[in-house]
């Protein structure tokens, strides 16, 4: 899902919504996800110029989940570990969104390069 | 344009939150909220979140300047009904809702900020020993 401006981001987190309800995921990590999926949608908008958002559904032996990919081709993070930490912010915010966002999940991953973008994937199971 | 109503109640705000903010309409009720607080002198401010499945840290610094500018005024803030996961969530992303006081309703809330009320009064009372005219009349 192309995320452009503002009115994208309820869709897409009604979008998140409806795949965690699918694989039966609990009212508190569906919370969770959303809550994690909205704050990263919004970076994607407010520091990378927008970008894309995709949704996948994970199925392995163990465990059902989602996976979500955000990927944009903005200015890049030029210190991925001061942007991590709870605080940090360029946008005279609160700098909760990255770190916070991986406390919510179950995994996290962030790739960026100056002047190229940045995608950051997580997955949240469905138990965990 | 979309608007969120703001009722009156008496010395207090109401307001009820049922849609999914976004900049324009969460900045709207910021400034609608503080000229209702100025215009009506209020002394306290219950957002009710009972339909609201999720906060994040964008909503939440809205919740948080809501609280500090109707301080500011002299006006207490109650979040009201906010859901348990919503809760839970809220907790783990590592938001501080400063100055904001949490009720389980709105009922629950209003006693709150009666409560509070009446302590500020007290402390006053204290301070005006010889205060005659105690009687606020409107
Ligand atoms: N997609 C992105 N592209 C470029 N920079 C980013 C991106 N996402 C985050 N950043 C940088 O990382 C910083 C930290 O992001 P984080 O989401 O933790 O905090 P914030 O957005 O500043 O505040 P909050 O999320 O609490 O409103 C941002 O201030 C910004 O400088
Ligand atoms: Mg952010």
């Amino acid at each position: 899902m192309v995320i452009v401006k503002e009115q994208d981001v309820v869709p897409f987190r009604n979008r998140v919504k409806e795949a965690a309800v699918k694989i039966g995921m609990g009212l508190v990590n569906q919370t969770k996800l959303i809550t994690g999926a909205s704050e990263l949608v919004r970076n994607m908008l407010k520091y990378g110029k927008g970008g894309v958002a995709k949704i996948e559904i994970l199925s392995t032996s163990r465990d059902r989940g989602i996976r979500l990919i955000f990927e944009d081709k903005g200015p890049g993070i030029p210190d991925i570990k001061k942007a991590m930490q709870d605080g940090f912010t360029t946008g005279r915010s609160m700098g909760l969104g990255l770190p916070g966002t991986k406390r919510l999940m179950s995994e996290f991953e962030i790739w960026s390069e100056i002047n190229k973008g940045t995608t950051v994937t997580v997955v949240k199971w469905k138990n965990g | 344009m979309e608007k969120i109503p703001i009722l009156r109640m008496g010395q207090f705000l109401l307001v009820t939150i049922q849609v999914d903010l976004y900049d324009q309409l969460a900045e709207n009720l910021e400034s609608d909220l503080v000229n209702m607080v100025k215009t009506h002198n209020a002394a306290g401010v219950l957002i009710d979140v009972s339909s609201v499945s999720i906060i994040d840290s964008f909503m939440g610094r809205i919740l948080g300047n809501i609280a500090t500018m109707s301080k500011i005024m002299d006006a207490e803030t109650v979040v009201v009904g906010m859901q348990p996961a919503v809760a839970i969530t809220l907790v783990e992303l590592g938001l501080p809702l400063k100055g904001v006081h949490a009720a389980l309703n709105v009922e629950k809330g209003m006693e709150l900020l009666n409560s509070k009320l009446l302590l500020n009064k007290n402390e006053e009372d204290e301070d005006l020993e010889h205060d005659d005219n105690s009687d606020s009349s409107e």
